[in-house]
């Protein structure tokens, strides 16, 4: 009875005793390259009999007459084949239980293929057809226009949409990442145009396969077999260098939205990206700011004066430049004072140490978000893509848990003035203001 | 096969256990078994009010996010109309700092006045971003009301207006809290990097000393079938018309649910699905189409859904699509279209079992249903289904009388 009594009487004011994250272990890929110069990496694990196989290229050089190539050449790759129409190769993916998707990202496009192991041979054939035999049907290109055309429509009638095109054309001119192309855009896209883009940028010489799952030995012979024979590149190599981005003047914009409930806010600025050696250590500096649930804009913006749902600060990195920005949606009233608690929360990382224990709970949040994205082994090459195509290896992230395990206070207290400048800060507020 | 170990406190409290040594974390998984259809009808939007008051600090611990966030975690909840579900990831090693967070809340709140002020706002700030300054972003706060006339499925889960919200009180708060959140109510779920014997050694340290409270029975008003055809236009602020064609159609536990999902997929899942190539490819009368159904645990709602393209009127719109689901009506399925839903529904579940998060709710979700067992045979119902069955079901579904039909028109 004693002893039951005393077990019962547990502290629950105290916290039970935790051990901070000692080392992240990630799985790295074997590596194939066929003979026609396609590198396949491939990541084993797993218990499920199923893999995902990414087809991934680089984009092509931007032309700002041509804006939607690259989009709408991947959007399109499953409209049509010389020897499929677009229901059919719907009808052989979904029949398998498949998924096949394409994404268009600003770096590179994808090719996405989730498959059961055992129906890779019904499944990749028509991968294979899509990549090398693709021909953009003019009526489905009418579809596409008129279908993408109404979407836009959709979207511009959102204000963080309209706030995120407003900010990357600020930030990113006439480039890949500051793209905006409006409704009439689409009508410029032609049949040629996109078939020229095709024969290009998709070829074997510009295309990383990366193969994930529980992955027999057969199952990688019969994707190197398909992709080995009867795919070779063009004599002119895909041009994938981009024009250098250029800043816009004007740091201020304002779209006004008279009825609208709440204002999009999105501010920030060009930043560093991954390859800079200070990267890792900004990131620290990011999560504090708007990085994670408890951080100073959702304690300050959300928990404290309930101006929003939601508020959040990110680093993207591209290859040509980065950005820092926040963002959020604030009830259209006190936009004023939302953006003016936002440049007071920059202001204090620039003028005051961050204490100690907020230090210590937000290293220990980035190194458990690190192994919590490693749920599995899709995630492992998720992992290994954002070492790949920003040209970087693994000791990356040995550094990345090392500086986030390490950097003091003080030097976050420099990079911050060395890195948030405020005349370089581009504000947009679409609502009212 | 997920599989897992199963026992209960001498409170009631249920708890899973699923290992799953491949991966360094631990999942800890809360289903309380109340949502949105267990509100009072003059206080809607309560649950999910309450679930961000979970976070506003517990009777012991102030701070509910700091302390996890410390050891490496991260948390997350969700309201739907019948459950409220809380779930944590963070390093197995710290198993431990989950249970003591989670057991202190499900013992007492701190019922902080400042806090309900603060999420009020906040669940306000919510109301607006994504029911009002959305395009179509109201669909669901006109399309309940015309399927539900009785059941409290009539709201969303956001609350039937602003106002229900702005006049929460601490004492409603205090009220919700003693009738719902009581280890008998809820539904635990451990898994990842753990081992039976310790989460029963956990479970019984933190969660064993909380008094099982009272138990709430569930008497909910049922809907009564539809026998009249309802129909509302709203000439709104959006880009483009739009189409909303909802059904009453089986709860989640009924026997007819498999055939009425499948029904959904043949109509719209991929882009090989009837609705897609037949009214967006070759017709080309809408930009964009879907089907989709409300599993609910009561009776549900199948929605049909589509933008016509420019030059296409609402009746051509709506004829085209009631002239899709006739013909499921008449004819059988062919006996490689039903077995190709089945097959993207069998690897679906498959590809769900790569996410331990994905695991632990579904076997709380299942165990609420039942048995979470019922998770490893699912498939089994949805394989089942024959084309007569589906033909069965379209037959009982798509009734012009059986209908709630919302259209949006451009200003």
């Amino acid at each position: 009875m004693i002893q039951t009594e005393r077990n019962n009487m547990i502290d629950r004011k105290l916290a039970p005793e935790f051990r901070a994250i000692e080392n992240i272990n990630l799985l790295r890929p074997k590596k194939k390259t066929l003979a026609n110069g396609t590198e396949i990496f491939c990541f084993n694990s797993g218990d499920q009999e199923l893999v995902r196989i990414e087809w991934i290229f680089n984009n092509l050089r931007f032309d700002p007459a041509k804006p939607l190539l690259n989009m709408a050449v991947n959007t399109m790759l499953t409209d049509g084949t010389g020897s499929l129409t677009a229901a059919e190769i719907a009808d052989k993916i979904d029949f398998y239980g498949a998924f096949l998707s394409v994404d268009y990202g600003f770096e590179q496009s994808l090719v996405t293929l989730y498959s059961l192991t055992r129906h890779l041979d019904k499944t990749l054939p028509v991968v294979k057809d899509i990549l090398t035999d693709s021909i953009f049907p003019q009526k489905e290109l009418e579809t596409f226009i008129r279908n993408q055309q109404q979407k836009l429509q959709v979207s511009l009638q959102k204000n963080d949409v309209v706030a995120r095109r407003t900010f990357n054309k600020a930030l990113y001119g006439d480039t890949i990442y500051g793209l905006t192309a409006d409704v009439e855009t689409y009508n410029t896209l032609q049949h040629d145009d996109l078939l020229a883009h095709y024969k290009q940028m998709y070829q074997p010489s510009n295309c990383t396969i990366i193969i994930a799952g529980k992955i027999e030995q057969n199952a990688l012979d019969l994707l190197a077999g398909t992709f080995e024979n009867g795919w070779e590149s063009q004599s002119a190599a895909a041009d994938i260098t981009q024009p250098k981005v250029n800043h816009a003047a004007e740091h201020f914009y304002f779209v006004e939205k008279p009825e609208a409930l709440q204002s999009a806010i999105r501010m920030g600025l060009p930043f560093i990206n991954r390859e800079h050696p200070d990267f890792p250590a900004v990131q620290v500096l990011n999560t504090v700011l708007g990085g994670y649930f408890g951080s100073r804009l959702m304690n300050n913006i959300r928990e404290d004066k309930g101006y929003t749902y939601g508020i959040g600060s990110g680093i993207t990195s591209y290859k040509q430049g980065g950005a820092l920005f926040i963002a959020t949606e604030v009830r259209a009233d006190v936009c004023k004072a939302a953006t003016i608690e936002i440049e007071k929360e920059i202001s204090l990382l620039k003028i005051e140490l961050i204490p100690d224990d907020e230090l210590e709970l937000v290293r220990n949040y980035m190194l458990g978000s690190l192994l919590g994205s490693l749920e599995n082994v899709f995630s492992h090459a998720d992992k290994f893509k954002n070492l790949y195509f920003s040209g970087l290896d693994y000791a990356y992230y040995d550094r990345y848990t090392q500086i986030v395990k390490t950097v003091t206070g003080d030097e976050l207290l420099k990079l911050a003035n060395r890195y948030l400048n405020f005349e370089e800060f581009y504000k947009v507020i679409v609502g009212k203001y | 096969m997920v599989k897992f170990n199963r026992f209960t406190l001498d409170n009631g409290l249920r708890v899973i256990v699923h290992e799953d040594n491949t991966t360094p974390m631990a999942v800890v998984n809360i289903l309380y078994d109340v949502g949105s259809r267990d509100e009072n009808p003059e206080q809607t939007g309560f649950a999910h009010l309450f679930e961000h008051l979970m976070f506003g600090g517990s009777v012991n611990i102030p701070n509910y996010d700091g302390p996890l966030q410390k050891v490496g975690g991260e948390n997350n909840a969700f309201t739907s109309n019948d459950i409220t579900n809380y779930y944590i990831t963070l390093p197995s090693a710290n198993l431990e700092t989950a249970f003591w967070l989670e057991s202190d809340r499900m013992l007492n709140l701190a019922f902080s006045e400042e806090s309900l002020e603060v999420q009020r706002k906040v669940v306000i700030e919510e109301f607006k971003q994504r029911y009002l300054n959305q395009p179509y972003g109201d669909v669901w706060l006109r399309l309940r009301p015309m399927v539900y006339k009785k059941h409290p499925y009539l709201w969303d889960t956001i609350g039937k207006n602003i106002e229900h919200i702005a006049d929460a009180k601490i004492e409603d708060v205090k009220a919700f809290f003693k009738k719902h959140y009581n280890p008998q109510n809820a539904i635990m779920v451990v898994g990842g990097d753990v081992k039976p014997e310790q989460v029963k050694e956990l479970a019984q340290k933190w969660f064993g000393p909380i008094p099982a409270g009272e138990k709430y029975t569930r008497n909910l008003p049922q809907e009564p079938q539809q026998h009249e055809v309802r129909r509302e236009i709203v000439t709104a602020k959006v880009p483009v018309n739009d189409v909303y064609i909802a059904l009453q159609m089986p709860g989640r536990r009924e026997d007819e649910f498999y055939a009425v999902e499948l029904i959904s997929d043949i109509l719209s899942r991929g882009n090989s699905s009837r609705m897609y190539r037949n009214l967006v490819k070759d017709k080309q009368l809408f930009s964009e189409v879907h089907a989709y159904v409300f599993g609910s645990l009561d009776k549900g709602m199948f929605v049909l859904e589509g933008k016509p393209t420019e030059g296409v009127t609402i009746e051509q719109a709506e004829a085209a699509l009631w002239e899709e689901v006739e013909i499921l009506k008449t004819q059988e399925v062919p006996a490689d279209e039903l077995t190709k839903v089945q097959n993207k529904t069998e690897s679906t579940m498959i590809f769900s079992e790569m996410s331990l998060l994905d695991k632990a709710m579904n076997l709380a979700y299942y165990e609420l249903l039942g048995d979470a067992n019922l998770f490893n045979n699912e498939i089994e119902n949805f394989l089942a289904v024959t084309p007569a069955q589906i033909k069965e079901e379209a037959n009982k579904l798509f009734r012009k009388d059986n209908s709630s039909t919302l259209i949006y028109l451009a200003e």
